[in-house]
C-alpha cells in the first residue's frame, strides 16, 4: 500500500503567510503538495465553522497562517484568531480530533523558508499520526460506511 | 456582614407570606413592578410581570419548574429599558445567564432589583403539570427536596439540576434563602447596598442569621459537584469521537429548538437559518455523488459543533436544550462538557462575575504562547 498522504487545509493571511507562500514559489523552494491553500484577508477572518467543516469533510490537518503579534495588517486580528484557536482546540479535542492536527503559526511575508519548514513539518507529523478519524476515505471505508458527516 | 430577615410562615402559607412581602414592597414604592413565577389561570407556572399588587395571590416562586430560562425574559424587559424599577425573582441558572447577557449588551440591570432564590431543581414542564394535577404543592416539594429527595410520582428533577453546583444564586441584590433555614421559615438576605436599601424601604428588620445554612449549602454543593464530575466523565467516556457524537444526536432533525431555548444563544438571526446554509440543489447532488448517499437534512454535526464554539464559553448548564429537544436527545452534558473545557482554558466561568470579560472579547499580545509555540 502506498504511503499515506495527509490532506491539509491552509487558511493563509493575505498580508503575510500567503505572501510567504508566494515568496517560497518565486524563490523556487518546493514544499509538499499536501496543503491546499485558501487565501484569507486575515487570520482573524477564519471562522471556526471553516475549520470544523474542513475536519468534518475529512481533512487530516488544518493550518492557519497569520502575522506575528504586533504585525497584523488590521492591528489585532491575529490575536483574536489565537484566542479562537485555543477555544476551538478544546472542543475538537473532546471529540478525538487531536490538537496536533490543528495548527496556528505566525509566518511573516518575508519568511518563505519558514513556510516551507512549517508545511514540511506538519506533513511529516501528520504522516506519523496517520489519517484523521474523519478521513473515512483514507481509512478505507469508502464503499461501506462512507457518507458525508453531518 | 450578612443581613438576614427571617420570614416565618405557617404550614401551607409560604406563598401567602411571599405575596405579602412583595405586595408590601410594591405598595411602599420599593419597586414598581415584579417579575416572578406565578400560577397561571389555566395551568402551569410561568414568569409573570406584575404591576398591580392586588394580583399577587397567584405568586409561587418555589414552584419546581422553569418553562423558559428567565434570562431571556429579563432581556426582553430590560434590553430597551422601561425606566420602571422592577424586582425580578430568578434562579441561579437564570441569573448566571443574565450576567452573560448583560455583558453581551442584551440586558440591563440598572432599574432591576435582582432577587435570587435558592433552587433545588426543576421538573420537566409536562412532569410538573402532571404533578400539579396530582396535587403536589411547592411547599411539599421544597420540604422533600431539602431532605434530599426530589423524586415524586415517578418523576424527578431534570438532569441538569441534579448536577448543578449553583443551588444558591450569586450576583444578586437580595437572596431568598430556603436551604438550611429550618422548617417553616425562609430568609431574605441582602448582599448589596441596593438590597439593603430595599429591605429598609420595605420596613424589614435584619436580625438573626440562619445557623445551619452555611453547612447545608456546602454539603449540597459538594454532592452536586461530585454528581457533575461523574456525569461529565460518563459522557466523555461514552462520546469520545465524532462517530459517537453522531450516534448521540442521531435523532436530531435540525429543528434548532436547543438553540431557541438556550438563554445565551442571543443572535437575532442564527447563521444556520441564513442563506449560508440554504444550498443549491447542485450542491446537495454533488455531496450525494461523492459518497452515493446524503442524509437530509444535512449539517447536523456541523450545527452542534458550531453551536459549541459559539455558546460554550457562556453556557451556564441550565439544561433548557435537553428540555426543548422534541426527540429526547440529552444535549445538556454535550454542551456542559464543551463548556467545562473552553471556559477552563481561559479560567472563565459563565455568570461568575460582571467584571470578568468574555474570553473572545479581549486579547493580549503576550499570552497563549503555547498555541503557536513560537517566540520571536
Amino acid at each position: 500500500m502506498s504511503e499515506f498522504e495527509p490532506k491539509i487545509v491552509g487558511f493563509f493571511c493575505n498580508w503575510c503567510t500567503f505572501t510567504a507562500a508566494d515568496l517560497a514559489g518565486t524563490s523556487r523552494l518546493s514544499y509538499p503538495h499536501n496543503i491546499k491553500i485558501i487565501r484569507m484577508m486575515c487570520s482573524g477572518m477564519v471562522d471556526p465553522k471553516y475549520v470544523i467543516k474542513a475536519f468534518l469533510n475529512g481533512a487530516d490537518g488544518v493550518l492557519i497562517g497569520g502575522c506575528w503579534p504586533g504585525d497584523c495588517h488590521y492591528i489585532n486580528g491575529n490575536l483574536k484568531a489565537r484566542r479562537r484557536v485555543a477555544m476551538l482546540t478544546e472542543i475538537l479535542k473532546e471529540y478525538g480530533i487531536d490538537e496536533k492536527r490543528f495548527w496556528l503559526r505566525w509566518i511573516a511575508a518575508s519568511e518563505g523558508t519558514m513556510l516551507r519548514e512549517v508545511v514540511n513539518d506538519m506533513t511529516a507529523k501528520l504522516k506519523e499520526l496517520g489519517p484523521s478519524p474523519l478521513n473515512r476515505e483514507a481509512l478505507g471505508e469508502k464503499s461501506e460506511k462512507a457518507k458525508m458527516i453531518g | 456582614m450578612a443581613n438576614f430577615t427571617k420570614l416565618s410562615f405557617k404550614k401551607g402559607e409560604l406563598n401567602q407570606k411571599l405575596a405579602d412581602l412583595f405586595k408590601g414592597m410594591m405598595e411602599k414604592g420599593v419597586v414598581d413592578a415584579l417579575l416572578a413565577p406565578m400560577i397561571q389561570p389555566k395551568r402551569g407556572v410561568m414568569l409573570t410581570l406584575v404591576t398591580d399588587p392586588s394580583h399577587l395571590g397567584a405568586l409561587d416562586p418555589f414552584a419546581p419548574v422553569v418553562p423558559v430560562n428567565g434570562a431571556r425574559i429579563a432581556s426582553s424587559i430590560t434590553a430597551k429599558p422601561s425606566g420602571r424599577k422592577t424586582a425580578m425573582v430568578l434562579r441561579s441558572c437564570e441569573i448566571r445567564a443574565l450576567v452573560e447577557l448583560c455583558k453581551l449588551k442584551q440586558a440591563n440591570l440598572d432599574d432591576v432589583l435582582l432577587i435570587g432564590m435558592d433552587c433545588l431543581g426543576r421538573y420537566e414542564n409536562l412532569d410538573f403539570v402532571k404533578l400539579r394535577a396530582e396535587g403536589q404543592s411547592s411547599e411539599a416539594f421544597l420540604e422533600k427536596a431539602l431532605a434530599g429527595n426530589t423524586e415524586s410520582g415517578g418523576c424527578d428533577v431534570s438532569g441538569a439540576c441534579k448536577i448543578c453546583e449553583f443551588p444558591v444564586p450569586d450576583n444578586v441584590d437580595l437572596r431568598l434563602c430556603a436551604i438550611g433555614t429550618g422548617a417553616e421559615a425562609v430568609y431574605l438576605e441582602s448582599l448589596t447596598p441596593k438590597g439593603d436599601k430595599a429591605l429598609e424601604a420595605a420596613g424589614l428588620n435584619t436580625g438573626e442569621t440562619p445557623a445551619g445554612r452555611e453547612a447545608a449549602v456546602q454539603q449540597l454543593v459538594k454532592k452536586r459537584k461530585e454528581a457533575c464530575d461523574a456525569a461529565l466523565a460518563q459522557y466523555r467516556e461514552s462520546t469520545p469521537s465524532i462517530d459517537a457524537l453522531e450516534d448521540r444526536v442521531a435523532n436530531c432533525i435540525n429543528c434548532y429548538n436547543c438553540r431557541v431555548a438556550c438563554p445565551v444563544c442571543y443572535c437575532k438571526e442564527c447563521v444556520f437559518v441564513t442563506d449560508t446554509f440554504r444550498h443549491n440543489g447542485d450542491q446537495y447532488m454533488g455531496w450525494a455523488d461523492t459518497f452515493g448517499t446524503l442524509k437530509m437534512p444535512t449539517d447536523t454535526i456541523f450545527y452542534h459543533l458550531t453551536r459549541m464554539s459559539h455558546m460554550s464559553l457562556f453556557c451556564v448548564g441550565c439544561g433548557q436544550c435537553t428540555s426543548a429537544c422534541p426527540n429526547s436527545i440529552d444535549l445538556m452534558p454535550m454542551f456542559r462538557a464543551a463548556a467545562q473545557k473552553t471556559q477552563g482554558r481561559f479560567d472563565y466561568q459563565a455568570g461568575r462575575s460582571h467584571d470578568e470579560k468574555q474570553p473572545l472579547t479581549v486579547f493580549e499580545n503576550d499570552e497563549l504562547v503555547e498555541v503557536t509555540g513560537q517566540v520571536k
